[in-house]
């Protein structure tokens, strides 16, 4: 088992929230986030993994074959709904920033100068 | 009765699917269902509670009957004793205490406000009831999205769609930091059972990864709840929110952060941190004596009642989290009472607000000065016995948390903090009193002019029109449910043993073992008696001048002729002022910005515990 899932994993999270930090676009600002997000599906699958281990559908295979961590598939299938509703409802909220207010910049979001 | 616990989370969410696929038909129709689900979900914790309090063990219910076996959980299970669900109560009653608010405060809601708003119900009965980490998550984030989806309700004004937007971007980044600290504890035990975790962390000392864990799942719901420095978000929501989802997120939404983190505390990680339960408790006073300190500071400055509230709550986020940061019995009953009477408290004058929203169209205290005349004077009565609570007079309001508080700080050699948070409520009761004065007499310097633009730019308009202002009458219904929410919040910690059963439940709460027995075994541990503490004169001393020093500082505030602004000599006020300002302009606005707060805190909070745990 090596250490990189977890360094890439590490990784991605800091350029996201890099991403996050200095955005000046709303859609950017978004997928930033959801870059974030996917951090913890690698490090969810990386803790799953196990080295030479089969899928873990056990409709073909042995019941007692070593295979990767079924629980951790599904934990990750689960943030990624949840990672999707969030990103669904920002973009949404960024589209609204369009339509009313012809700017996608947070900078000019501000409630002054409407 | 305990299988049919997940109905509590079921429930809401069916019809809430019902009115999302359905045509809308009447706005009756739908007010009717929502407040009848509503009352039914009420009813329905409540009957819980009942049953959980005749018992001297957690109540226990696996989902789909897939129990444990010899110890090992791998079913999913709901777990809850009587604080968890005593905060499932509070949740309900001000979900309805919502409807009944919105019933007739939009002039036109659409159905998804009800579906939100029942989403947001049910995922938070879930929250409470949960006795899994994961599942634990999954109705954080559910509770989340409809909570962003209710901040933006409005998002044809760009007030809501910024602060939806903060709200939406900070949390999310708080809910990544929840999950790494999930995936840090599968890997370590292969377990997500809060009970199954707690029994195998508690077999070992902690090493890196479990403080690592630990900080994660933490700094997580400091973000939920608003700790500062992951705060910012909070006052942009709550002051553009819909009144009627404000009611919910002041009233016991933030406390939910609190909770989950006593809860992950005591199920999990008490075995193996306790032996640091020293150093890490000054590391939570610290950040919530900084909380506290800070809300207060900013709600002085306030002169938007909604943002003026949502730091309210921030300061007393603070005091809550101060008492579970003493990881006593004692602080954590505190910490329930507090949650409990200060929930009610500001629900109600939220909902007060409301009324005054509805009935001005104006949220702005310095433009609504002596308005509050025309209105009912039961709002204006509930307005200021509501922030009166709050200081905690003796007896009433949050008094019985404050008093077990001072207990819990001195036992255990801490007593200075009694200092900050007594500094604090005075200080948030004060900006209350403040902002009634104005509104409802009439006091203070006409025409004065709101000292923005800094800071902020929402403190500077009335952007707030969810309604457009009702001239001639404010609904009973309005009045009526403010008042049965302050009054709630009055009296609640002088029900008759209601102490007594705070201590006796947080007994129960902060006991691993017996939670795992009850858990994985089906088992029942014999608890110890809870102390009981009886009402020292010096705790109704502490009440009155708690309370006095409220009004007076209110009233100095409000006389002109004083002059307080003079008193203070120009070398000391002028870099106080400067410091002041600066802190106000640090709420910027940008969800960048407050994400950079975000990770300062958090690699503060996670050095200090990395230091406290060594």
């Amino acid at each position: 088992m090596s250490f990189a899932p977890f360094a890439v994993a590490i990784w991605i999270f800091l350029v996201g929230l890099y991403g996050v930090v200095t955005s000046r676009h709303l859609v950017h600002l978004v997928i930033s986030l959801s870059v974030v997000q996917s951090s913890t599906y690698l490090l969810l699958l990386g803790i799953g993994y196990r080295t030479n281990g089969a899928a873990s559908i056990f409709v073909d295979i042995p019941p007692n074959t070593k295979a990767v961590d079924p629980v951790v598939k599904a934990l990750t299938l689960t943030d990624i709904v949840v990672g999707a509703t969030v990103t669904a409802l920002l973009l949404a909220l960024a589209v609204q920033a369009q339509k009313r207010f012809g700017t996608v910049d947070p900078d000019e979001l501000d409630p002054l100068r409407d | 009765m305990e299988k049919l616990a997940p109905l509590a989370v079921a429930g809401p969410f069916l019809i809430a699917a019902l009115f999302a696929i359905s045509l809308p038909l009447s706005r009756r129709r739908d007010d009717l269902v929502s407040i009848f689900t509503a009352s039914a979900g009420v009813v329905f914790v409540g009957a819980l509670l009942v049953d959980v309090m005749g018992r001297e063990s957690p109540v226990v219910t696996w989902v789909g009957g897939w129990e444990p076996r010899r110890g090992v959980a791998l079913g999913i299970s709901m777990a809850f004793d009587p604080l968890s669900t005593s905060l499932a109560v509070l949740a309900a009653v001000l979900v309805l205490a919502a409807f009944l608010f919105a019933w007739r405060y939009f002039e036109t809601p659409g159905p998804i406000f009800h579906a939100l708003m029942l989403v947001f119900g049910g995922a938070m009965a879930g929250f409470c009831l949960s006795g899994d980490l994961f599942n634990l998550f999954v109705f954080f984030e559910l509770m989340s999205v409809a909570a962003y989806a209710l901040t933006a309700y409005r998002s044809e004004e760009s007030g809501p769609l910024q602060g939806s937007l903060t709200f939406a971007v900070s949390n999310t980044v708080g809910a990544v930091f929840i999950l790494f600290g999930i995936a840090l504890l599968y890997a370590r035990t292969g377990a997500l059972n809060f009970a199954q975790i707690g029994v195998f962390l508690a077999h070992r000392p902690a090493d890196g990864l479990v403080v690592c864990a630990f900080a994660f799942l933490v700094i997580g719901f400091m973000v939920k709840a608003a700790v500062v420095p992951f705060h910012f978000w909070l006052a942009d929501a709550y002051a553009v929110a819909p009144t009627p989802a404000c009611v919910i997120f002041s009233g016991v939404m933030s406390d939910l952060g609190v909770y989950a983190i006593a809860r992950v505390y005591w199920t999990m990680f008490d075995g193996a941190l306790h032996e640091h339960v020293e150093t890490l408790r000054l590391v939570f006073l610290v950040f919530g004596g900084l909380t506290a300190l800070w809300g207060a500071a900013m709600c002085l400055a306030q002169h938007h009642l909604k943002r003026l509230l949502a730091f309210v709550t921030i300061s007393q986020i603070g005091v809550v989290l101060i008492g579970v940061g003493l990881f006593t019995t004692t602080g954590l009953a505190a910490a329930a009472l507090l949650i409990a009477a200060d929930g009610l408290l500001r629900a109600g004058l939220f909902v007060a607000v409301g009324a005054v929203i509805h009935r001005t169209g104006s949220v702005n205290e310095l433009r609504l000065r002596g308005l509050g005349r025309e209105m009912p004077w039961p709002v204006a009565a509930t307005f200021f016995a509501g922030a009166l609570g709050l200081a905690g007079p003796p007896l009433l309001g949050a008094f019985s948390g404050k008093r077990l508080l001072e207990h819990a700080a001195f036992d255990i050699g801490h007593g200075w903090i009694v200092a900050v948070f007594v500094a604090a409520t005075v200080l948030s009761a004060a900006a209350l009193l403040r902002a009634g004065g104005r509104i409802f007499l009439g006091m203070g310097e006409p025409d004065v002019q709101d000292p923005v633009p800094f800071g902020h730019p929402h403190e500077a308009g009335d952007s707030e029109a969810e309604t457009t202002g009702a001239p001639g009458k404010t609904p009973p219904v309005m009045v009526v449910t403010a008042g049965v929410l302050v009054a709630a919040g009055l009296v609640v910690g002088v029900l008759p043993g209601i102490v007594d059963g705070a201590l006796d439940a947080s007994e129960r709460f902060t006991d691993p073992a017996a939670y795992a027995a009850a858990v994985l075994h089906g088992a029942t541990l014999a608890l110890p008696n809870a102390p009981t503490f009886a009402i020292d004169p010096a705790a109704i001393v502490l009440g009155l001048l708690s309370a006095g020093g409220a009004i007076a500082i209110a009233l100095a505030v409000l006389t002109p002729r004083w002059r307080i602004r003079d008193a203070v000599p120009a070398p000391v006020g002028n870099p106080a002022r400067r410091g002041y300002w600066a802190l106000r302009r640090l709420h910027s606005g940008q969800a960048g910005d407050y994400v950079a707060w975000l990770s300062v805190g958090a690699a503060t909070f996670g050095v200090l515990v990395a230091a406290a745990t060594r």
